[in-house]
């Protein structure tokens, strides 16, 4: 019976529950002997004109190796879109946590107390604290810097074209906030660099990505990419903001280097809220349009990208407006989208990047759509969706969808639910005045995996002693992705799981990678195991043929015992992998391949959120959730829940609770775990899973991506159930988080209309 | 000043500034780095350790109020033959870690309710763990994991 779709408890577990496992913090490597610490001085103030450093007493504290400044520094700044960023802030600082010196001591204990006598004179500019203050392009955080206002970038159309609407029965403009939020991996941020007596940089970093973070960090400081190795080790937590290295990684490199010693840092939860980078933070207004039929015309989507101070990654809103139009068959989708900085942190990548926000829009204008109308929502939804013959389905946005069964997956959701008592018992309770409301809310949705047109490195050794070595250019961070390659590769080569080990996240091991990011690790770096796999059979076939002293093609490869025989002939002689690898007079076999056919897949489903809301105090609970995540077959359902279940925690906790918030001088206010409302096991329900595996014809292993899935349907399905909650006493629309104060601000606002 | 504490049954003693904390002296002077550092303000939990055998932040309390009294991290949760603690069995078989950076104070917090209440309700782990932070899990599987290691069936 074949290992693969069946429930396997992780490989990677035993170190972490007896150990704690080795996160860079936990190094005790003899290279890092005599590490001196790292600490970043960083703007107290949102914008500001720096007029002078003075680290002289600061040098002189106890401990202090060094101190450095932007003065300092031989490094270029960082292009981040049409604007530049520097390393450390020279004249200007454009956020608070932006890191103007770096202060190394002998001692972790005494950075604090040197840090603050890095004495820095700021004369204080007007903060650009919100979207519409960016817009107004009043203060300009980048003067004469070939950009207009503080508009980076500009896609789509300049004017919309309203005739898509002329026909419709029915058009309905809402605008809709994407708040921002913190990724705030458990694991802060951190890393350690040590230079090797052949000129070699070694640095250890939280990373998703270590071969990204090796070109980045060479990039910077002006070293050949094999001067450099960067290794991950266990890493507590990623959700997109640890792909790469930030600018500070290179500056432990460079500052390893300035002092002749190792270096070690590791960030405080503060920094990690306010430096790290943020999520999300989109304004988006959304018109649609159609006939009192349900069926939908027209979309719109105009799309304002907060960027913070520097935009980093001005794909975000380009994957909006790709995943614009979600499920739907609308044959008209408008989209537009700009770029803006402000005086915040800058924005990245963080769990589903670009397209949570753009389901959030769509599932909003869905069921605003169905109110205007009088429709259930989930009829008008049934209405519009890409029907399973259309498929592959090429959208007004260009999305290239593979294979769906959109209807039949809210179907599902809808049946685990109950939907109709759920519906039956809303009315009873409204009727009778309960002043604890029930909401139902649902989204469907479809998200991009695999997106970023790269493929994945994948490599297999099998032993003299028949156990095998697989090297994967993913790098999991909790994903459990160990578990299933050596399932993947067990259940190709007949080796039993204990005699299979993954490597990843190491640049000597693993030289050419992409690594983990849009939930991209099992069809790209899966199908480049099973494809490495593929060619050691094949060379083990030949093998095997010379020692049998039969054709090639008459040999069969037993998964069950793991031997190679003569087919039909089960009885005749066999041979294992270890007498097929000694035969070769080699230490292994291998094979080393590159997998991707540059395609990406499109898994989906449908999320029903059951809230109950307190009209009288605003709270908000989470009654139940029902989630179906199609993404083709599962090899390990235990894995395969658990990134559901995660992604539906951080899901429902962006819809109810949280939120990065800056004053109107632009200070953060959530700069604690004790301000940032991270959401803990109180706050969430037991998740109901319906499993569904509709495959794709793009990879060979059929799958498709399930890291963020969860997360994009449930923040929509938690957000439309607290609206819906509300919707008989008047109230049509409401921001996230849906905090108890916005929701009895809300019903303030419609009772002293009434 | 000199500190003598008893970490996981065996005796430890190190020379420590007078502001040092219990996480670092386990982590820097003792070198069992199994215990975890998360924040800065005692929110989430990471750094959990069993302290005369009751669950504290070990973020939170000096390395000198230590002194003389019993500590026990993850690396002594299992027993001396290398055999898993129930609660460790648990997480494992429920899943209920993923990046692991949570699990050894998560895992310790749960030993501490387990003993206050041998056979808790999912509500009463759920509002038992409010403590302790977790970002990748979505708490289900943790709460799974308590549930079967108190004996309880878990449906899963």
């Amino acid at each position: 019976m074949s290992i693969v779709g069946t429930r396997v408890v992780r490989v990677e577990d035993e170190k972490l529950i007896t150990s704690g496992g080795t996160y860079v913090d936990d190094l005790r490597e003899a290279a890092l002997t005599g590490a001196v610490h790292a600490v970043f001085v960083r703007s107290p103030i949102a914008h500001a004109r720096i007029s002078g450093i003075d680290t002289e007493e600061a040098k002189q504290a106890p401990g202090v190796v060094g101190v450095f400044t932007a003065a300092d520094l031989d490094l270029a700044p960082l292009p981040t879109g049409p604007v530049t960023e520097p390393f450390l802030a020279t004249d200007v600082v454009r956020y608070v946590g932006e890191p103007v010196a770096l202060v190394l001591t002998e001692e972790r204990y005494q950075l604090a107390d040197a840090a603050e006598l890095v004495d820095v004179d700021y004369d204080p500019l007007d903060a650009v604290a919100s979207i519409d203050a960016a817009l107004s392009g009043e203060t300009e955080l980048f003067p004469g810097g070939g950009v207009t206002g503080n508009v980076m970038q500009v896609n789509g159309a300049e004017e919309f074209d309203d005739a898509a609407f002329a026909d419709c029965d029915a058009v309905v403009t809402q605008t809709i906030l994407n708040p921002r939020v913190a990724p705030a991996s458990l694991e802060v941020r951190g890393g350690s660099a040590a230079w090797g007596e052949d000129g070699r940089l070694t640095l250890w970093l939280s990373t998703q990505n270590a071969q990204i973070a090796r070109t980045t960090v060479a990039g910077a400081l002006g070293l050949d990419e094999d001067r450099v190795r960067v290794i991950a080790p266990d890493v507590g937590g990623g959700f997109g903001a640890k792909i790469g290295a930030d600018p500070e990684a290179s500056l432990l490199g460079w500052a390893a280097r300035a002092v002749g010693r190792p270096v070690r840092w590791t960030e405080s939860r503060s920094e990690n809220l306010t430096a790290m980078t943020h999520g999300r933070a989109q304004q988006n207004t959304v018109t649609i349009g159609g006939k009192r039929d349900g069926t939908v015309l027209a979309y719109r989507i105009d799309v304002v990208q907060d960027s913070g101070a520097y935009p980093r990654a001005m794909f975000l809103p380009t994957l909006t407006e790709m995943m614009a139009p979600g499920v739907y068959r609308f044959p008209v989708v408008q989209t537009r989208s700009r770029c803006v900085v402000t005086n915040t942190t800058p924005i990245a990548a963080y769990r589903g990047a670009g397209r949570p926000e753009a389901t959030a829009a769509v599932e909003r204008a869905m069921d605003l759509f169905a109110a205007e109308i009088g429709m259930d929502p989930a009829e008008v939804r049934r209405v519009n969706f890409i029907r399973p013959e259309e498929f592959p389905y090429t959208t007004p946005t260009g999305g290239d969808y593979d294979t769906g069964e959109y209807a039949a997956a809210l179907d599902k959701a809808l049946e685990a639910a109950g939907y109709a008592e759920l519906r039956a018992e809303q009315e009873l309770r409204r009727a009778a005045g309960d002043p604890v409301a029930l909401g139902l809310g649902i989204a469907a949705y479809v998200e991009i995996t695999g997106g970023d047109a790269n493929g994945e490195s994948g490599r297999v050794d099998i032993h003299e002693d028949g156990s095998v070595t697989a090297y994967t250019g993913s790098s999991p961070h909790g994903q459990g992705l160990a578990t299933s390659l050596a399932m993947l590769l067990s259940d190709q080569l007949g080796v039993p799981l204990a005699k299979i080990t993954v490597k990843h996240g190491d640049t000597d091991e693993v030289p050419r990678a992409v690594g983990t990011f849009g939930s991209r690790s099992l069809q790209l770096g899966g199908s480049a195991i099973r494809q490495a796999a593929d060619e050691v059979i094949a060379q083990a076939r030949e093998l095997a043929a010379d020692l049998l002293e039969a054709a090639p093609e008459d040999l069969e490869l037993d998964t069950e015992r793991g031997v190679w025989q003569v087919r039909g002939a089960p009885s005749s002689t066999t041979l294992d992998w270890a007498r097929i690898v000694s035969s070769a007079e080699r230490t292994a076999l291998s094979a080393d391949v590159w997998f991707g056919d540059g395609k990406p897949t499109f898994p989906f489903g449908a999320h029903l959120a059951v809230v109950e809301v307190d009209t009288e105090t605003g709270k908000v609970e989470v009654r139940r959730l029902v989630a179906v995540d199609d993404a083709g077959p599962v090899v390990n359902p235990l894995t395969f829940r658990g990134q559901r279940h995660g992604g539906l925690g951080q899901g429902i906790a962006q819809a109810l609770l949280e939120v990065v918030n800056y004053d109107e001088d632009g200070n953060p206010t959530t700069a604690t775990l004790a301000d940032y409302s991270f959401v803990t096991a109180t706050e969430l329900p037991d998740f109901e899973l319906v499993d569904m595996a509709t495959p794709t014809t793009r990879n060979l292993l059929g799958v498709k991506g399930i890291g963020e899935a969860a997360t994009i349907g449930s923040t929509p399905a938690v957000h439309n159930a607290v609206v819906d909650a509300l919707a008989h006493l008047g109230v049509r629309h409401l921001d996230m988080p849906t905090t108890p104060m916005r929701v009895w601000a809300a019903l303030n606002d419609v009772r002293k209309a009434n | 000043m000199r500190v003598s504490i008893e970490v996981n049954g065996r005796t430890t003693a190190g020379e420590v500034p007078d502001r040092t904390l219990l996480v670092h002296y386990l982590r820097d002077t003792v070198g069992l780095t199994g215990t975890n550092i998360g924040c800065d303000t005692t929110s989430c939990g990471a750094c959990t350790v069993l302290f005369d055998g009751e669950s504290v932040k070990s973020c939170t309390v000096l390395a000198a109020q230590a002194d003389g009294h019993e500590v026990t991290t993850v690396e002594g949760l299992a027993g001396d033959d290398g055999e898993l603690h129930p609660v460790q069995r648990a997480f494992r078989e429920q899943h209920g870690l993923q990046c692991g950076f949570c699990t050894p104070g998560m895992m310790m917090a749960s030993v501490s309710l387990l003993k206050e209440n041998p056979r808790p309700s999912r509500r009463e782990v759920r509002e038992a763990l409010e403590g302790n932070l977790c970002r990748c899990t979505g708490y289900h599987n943790i709460v799974s994991a308590v549930v079967e290691a108190s004996g309880a069936e878990v449906d899963r």
